[in-house]
């Protein structure tokens, strides 16, 4: 009787946690497909009736959602690809690397982690200004080329790797680059795939750097795109939500897909004792 | 291969220990040979300054004359085994073995070819395409080897590699590892702190301490005459019984006494196996009998002397129990002398 009631009330805080979860994507999608009328309307109508599937189309229709769609892509896929390189790279020198001061320039450069990032948006503002980069991709990439995050979590993991792999892999006749790529790397999967999705999530979602260093319709991301549904006649909610639905698809497939890498990678070990 | 040391030394940077001490030593072309000591004698070190994953701080290494001492592991063309096997989690049992063939820009037709060739010798060809999670520790090693083989090295060097087996897995294994290698004919070298390991499998055991190699013999010379007393207690189980000159001289001959003293030998060892019972007072000493072990067909006996010295006998018909007063004696040319520098004494009783 005692376990029955604890496992009730388990079931029950679960499902109140499942439905907080789930009840703002419901929200999103169902208004999506409702009437201008029924998205606001006092009570809120929980199922939309009748289902407009042509609030996607016109949510295409009335922005350039194809060009936003596109420089999301190129942004995320650029500059998430970029700080996989540097953080791999950097990671490797300092987990495996002998040099003069290694342990105090990682210490200043976790130090920066404790700087709130909003106090780098003016400076870096007006680094870009100055080179002239303010619409284009530059700015939008290149600032998100390299996180102290993402080089600890990968620098890490590669210290967790044993070093009679180093000593095997030279033995086998690698080079040290070919080490990093050919074994640490492979090994290291799942740390390194786990950035990449923290990234390319945060990457993707990103507004207030896009909306500040870009002011025209060609160079901007989904994220700033949205903000055209809302005017000064008021807020298109079906349509924005039915955009925001498109928005957060990629995302929740991207994730599915590398979801059994971080398992697969978590249990890969080919050492003994 | 025929490795050669001469007067190589070693001191890791930043350390002020020298790890190795001006070693000197040569190993033989198609021998097996076994690095024994206690942890921290400089054994794994001498391993890796022969693979050329480090290099000395002095001193010259040849391999069949060649001077190698500043080439690297993949020029030196060693094949290593690790003591945790190092297989990369990410490749398949045939993938791993052929790794260092792809290394070397082998084709991939002659690579997997050898792959097999090897994957045969060392019998783990049922399971080619299985990662190295799903096998068992025994099977990882033959992988381990079998990659260490497939480049066909100049020498193999095995860094603890039974180690981390269970006890039954480790006397097949050992076994396996001398079949493997007189079957290829590959110079190896051996490094262990396990002496059943090092007595059984190898055609010569070099014994070191403190970066000092203590003897370098086949395993029945070095149990058989054991240079210094560190090498007459470290090999050997249970481990040989010391008594100093005075605790023993009145019963030894008078004569004998003064020979020892002449040549300033301060301990007496004598091996548990070679004690034998006297008539009560004869032998060598009296004791009380304090613990008998038997397990199987092997008797283990622990006396305590008067003065308070335990003694271990072992391999004698038990006709005793505990707490009984008992005499052992020994056949003096089973007595090891050594003099107050450790140093192994031999004196010739016709003298």
């Amino acid at each position: 009787m005692k376990y029955l009631t604890g496992k009730t009330a388990t079931y029950i805080l679960l499902a109140i946690g499942a439905v907080t979860m789930i009840i703002p994507f419901y929200w999103m999608i169902a208004t999506s497909l409702k009437t201008a009328g029924q998205a606001v309307a006092m009570p809120p109508a929980w199922i939309p009736d009748p289902f407009q599937f042509g609030n996607y189309l016109e949510a295409f229709e009335v922005t350039p959602f194809g060009q936003y769609l596109f420089n999301s892509v190129i942004v995320t896929g650029l500059s998430t690809f970029g700080e996989a390189i540097t953080a791999i790279l950097a990671a490797f020198a300092f987990a495996r690397l002998n040099f003069y001061g290694k342990d105090v320039i990682f210490a200043v450069l976790l130090a920066t982690m404790m700087v709130p990032g909003e106090l780098f948006i003016i400076p870096n503002f007006v680094t870009l200004a100055n080179l002239e980069w303010i619409n284009t991709y530059m700015a939008l990439i290149v600032p998100w080329l390299a996180s102290v995050f993402s080089v600890f979590i990968v620098k890490q993991q590669f210290q967790s790797v044993s070093d009679d792999y180093y000593y095997a892999a030279k033995v086998d006749g690698c080079s040290d680059f070919m080490f990093l790529w050919r074994i640490l790397v492979p090994m290291s999967m799942s740390a390194i795939i786990t950035m990449v999705v923290l990234k390319a999530v945060g990457s993707w979602n990103a507004f207030l750097w896009p909306l500040l260093v870009t002011n025209d319709t060609s160079m901007r991301t989904l994220p700033v795109g949205l903000q055209a549904f809302t005017t000064e006649a008021g807020t298109r909610f079906e349509l924005l939500m039915a955009a925001s639905t498109f928005v957060i698809i990629p995302m929740v497939i991207f994730y599915l897909i590398f979801q059994k890498y971080i398992i697969r990678g978590i249990t890969n070990t080919g050492t003994k004792g | 291969m025929e490795v050669q040391f001469n007067d190589v030394s070693m001191t890791y940077d930043g350390s002020s220990r020298t790890v190795l001490n001006d070693m000197s030593f040569t190993i033989e072309d198609h021998s097996l040979v076994s690095i024994l000591g206690p942890s921290g004698c400089g054994k794994s070190t001498t391993l890796m300054l022969i693979s050329g994953l480090l290099f000395p701080s002095g001193g010259k290494i040849t391999f069949n004359d060649r001077d190698v001492t500043r080439l690297d592991a993949v020029s030196r063309k060693v094949g290593m085994v690790f003591q945790n096997y190092a297989l990369y989690p990410h490749l398949s049992v045939i993938d791993n073995i052929a790794f260092p063939l792809k290394m070397a820009k082998v084709s991939k037709k002659e690579r997997m070819e050898t792959a097999r060739e090897f994957a045969d010798l060392v019998q783990i060809s049922d399971h080619l395409n299985k990662k190295p999670n799903q096998l068992s520790g025994g099977q990882q090693q033959r992988v381990a080897i079998a990659r260490a083989l497939a480049k066909k090295p100049s020498i193999l060097l095995m860094d603890e590699p039974l180690s981390n087996l269970d006890a039954k897995l480790r006397t097949v294994m050992r076994e396996e590892i001398r079949r493997i290698q007189q079957q290829t004919g590959v110079t190896t070298v051996f490094v262990t702190h396990d002496q059943a390991e090092a007595l059984s499998i190898s055609d010569k055991v070099m014994v070191l301490d403190q970066g000092v190699i203590q003897q370098s013999s086949t395993p029945m010379d070095l149990y058989e005459n054991p240079q210094n007393l560190f090498v007459a207690k470290f090999l050997g189980s249970p481990s040989i019984n010391t008594f100093s000159l005075d605790q023993i001289a009145d019963a030894l001959p008078e004569r004998l006494v003064a020979q020892l003293k002449k040549k300033d030998v301060e301990t007496i060892g004598i091996r548990p196996e070679s004690l034998t019972q006297t008539e009560p007072g004869a032998g060598l000493f009296t004791g009380e009998v304090t613990h008998i072990e038997i397990v199987g067909k092997e008797r283990t006996v622990k006396v305590k002397t008067a003065d308070g010295t335990e003694v271990i006998i072992a391999d004698i018909p038990v006709v005793f129990d505990v707490g009984d007063q008992v005499s052992f004696g020994s056949k003096p040319a089973s007595l090891f002398y050594f003099d107050s520098e450790g140093i192994r004494m031999v004196i010739s009783d016709a003298e």
